[in-house]
């Protein structure tokens, strides 16, 4: 019998096969965490009983909430860079959000086994790593150890075929999958989901990360995908020379998830929950005060050039918010280079430095009472950037980039 | 014996200890926040004992630690679900906080029915009603860590004790 992704690298770490349902404990290759859940995992680790860190496994980034907005986070901050810079840990501050960084700076491999105290730690799994998120004492353990503990996950096979038409996009499709998974009531907890199928074969690295990149709110354990070609030359680039690694032919799936690329319509998931997906013709926003393009999920180099492909020249309408935060420093400097921040700039965008900021309604782009904001982020819940009397919308960066300009949620093709 | 406080579906973490208010690890403050916007009544009238019963997926989206703490923090004496997402349950048991599984349990009890819970045989009665339910066994491997009160007590007895 054939093996899924996530059973070749449990396989591989265990030493023998390993099935579904066994738990095993294996070592980790990098263990992440954020300025929002450092300080936790610090208190967790200060009450082991051990002195020994394992720091070259360790990459603490500053992303939610950098630079530093109030004292509070700034003292924060200081523990923690105190805390990285005695135990000689790797730290980015104001780099980048963490999912984009640790790709882009070569920290993430196929077939290896990351652990982050970030949710969307599951990103990883577009490069065939095994990533998923934990809770800060988890990372601790981790940290301790060098180990955690892994129950082997049961995989969905989604498999997607056809070509996504013209103004559509991977967000699109993964919103999409989203709400085919809750709507058919596939289990999604504790279980990997696998992207496969020619759709993904011919999709860059960059659309392929939004949908690893949202396994965690189909409820995924990670998002896994096939380390090709497209995977080891990005890669390359990063410094990391890696090997392929597939899922078999003949492996086993608990479930199969049938998507047709060609059929899926520009969409848009209405608050409070991700997989409340509609298509944007069925959905009436009366007004709009904020859009948001920028996020792990849709701040790269390549949703930055689809807004600005839409803005260019015009100007978004008046007394609308628009915010654009790169997802890191290489993102800015090369939409720098090819104009792209200067087009937004023309176009009225407010550039947000590199970081989580507004996603989770820490800085930069806080929502007031009844306001809303159709966003490039992956999460619509109560409250998440601001107001719990506000509203989020998710899109994809063209509809984004549309809405800013007319001030109203629409699609249109080009 | 406590009351219980009874959630839908899907209440994820940002709703239990909200971003803006997630800058603490102060335990007496997560507990004065817990559920701050989405049932400002919580940390105000909760009492010590008290029990959350939920439907389906209960602590789902973020990875904070900080949700645990805060309920744990609050009295809570255990969540019973239909569903817990994977992140949160690991937490819970890693600090100690008891969750149940069981389907007939969150169907059989109501908002502020007086329940009695017995941890070590995962037995639920609801006093109000006089109903009692089961509850799916933890794994051994987490009964384990779950009895030594959290992963932090089992590894100091065991990982690294040589």
């Amino acid at each position: 019998m054939g093996q899924t992704i996530s059973e070749k690298i449990f396989s591989k770490k265990a030493g023998k096969p390993v099935k579904p349902g066994e738990i095993v404990n294996v070592e980790l290759d990098r263990i992440m965490s954020h300025d929002s859940t450092t300080a936790l995992a610090i208190e967790a680790f200060e009450k082991m009983n051990t002195k020994k860190l394992y720091s070259d496994k360790m990459v603490i980034v500053f992303d939610h909430a950098v630079p530093a907005p109030n004292e509070n986070v700034a003292n924060i901050h200081r523990r923690l860079i105190d805390f990285a810079q005695k135990n000689n840990v790797e730290m980015f501050y104001g780099q980048g959000i963490c999912h984009q960084i640790l790709p882009e700076k070569g920290f993430i491999k196929p077939g290896e086994v990351v652990i982050g105290a970030d949710s969307h730690s599951c990103t990883y799994g577009a490069f065939g790593c095994f990533g998923t998120g934990m809770g800060s004492t988890d990372i601790a353990v981790g940290w301790a150890t060098g180990q955690n503990w892994f129950r082997v996950p049961e995989t969905i096979k989604v498999n997607v075929t056809g070509k996504l038409r013209t103004g559509v996009f991977s967000k699109d499709l993964m919103l999409t999958i989203i709400k085919e998974l809750k709507q058919k009531k596939i289990k999604t907890n504790y279980r990997a989901l696998e992207f496969h199928g020619q759709t993904i074969k011919d999709f860059d690295m960059s659309d392929r990360i939004v949908l690893s990149n949202m396994a965690i709110e189909a409820g995924a354990k990670t998002g896994l995908i096939n380390a090709d070609e497209t995977t080891l030359n990005f890669l390359k680039k990063a410094g990391v020379k890696g090997e392929k690694i597939f899922s078999d032919d003949d492996a086993e799936f608990v479930e199969t998830l049938e998507i047709n690329a060609d059929e899926i319509e520009p969409v848009v998931a209405v608050p409070p929950d991700v997989a409340n997906v509609k298509n944007i013709s069925e959905v009436n926003v009366p007004k709009v005060d904020q859009v948001f393009i920028g996020t792990c999920t849709n701040g790269r180099i390549e949703d930055l050039r689809i807004a600005a492909d839409i803005v260019r020249g015009k100007h978004v309408k008046e007394g609308m918010r628009f915010i654009v935060t790169p997802a890191s420093q290489e993102v800015l400097k090369q939409a720098t280079k090819e104009g792209i921040i200067n087009d937004l700039a023309q176009a009225g965008a407010v550039i947000g430095n590199t970081s989580c900021g507004p996603c989770l309604g820490r800085n930069q782009g806080i929502l007031a009472d009844n306001d809303v904001c159709v966003s490039t982020m992956n999460r619509n819940y109560m409250g998440r950037m601001g107001s719990p009397k506000s509203e989020i919308y998710l899109v994809s960066p063209y509809v984004a980039a549309l809405t800013a300009l007319s001030g109203k949620l629409e699609w249109r093709e080009k | 014996m406590g009351k219980t406080w009874k959630f839908g579906s899907d209440i994820n973490t940002d709703l239990i200890t909200p971003g803006r208010y997630n800058l603490t690890t102060d335990k007496k403050e997560l507990a004065r926040i817990c559920f701050i916007e989405f049932k400002p009544e919580f940390a105000k009238q909760v009492k010590e004992n008290d029990v959350i019963v939920a439907d389906e997926n209960f602590g789902s989206g973020s990875s904070r630690e900080t949700a645990p703490i805060a309920i744990k923090a609050s009295g809570i004496k255990c969540v019973i679900a239909k569903s817990i997402a994977r992140i949160f349950y690991r937490n819970a048991i890693n600090i100690g906080l008891p969750v149940l599984i069981s389907k007939e349990a969150v169907d059989g009890i109501n908002d502020k029915d007086d329940v009695e819970v017995d941890l070590e045989k995962g037995l639920i009665k609801n006093k109000t009603t006089g109903k009692e339910f089961s509850s799916e066994p933890l794994p051994e491997f987490l009964l384990e860590i779950f009895n030594e009160g959290g992963i932090i007590n089992y590894l100091n007895k065991r990982k690294f004790n040589a």
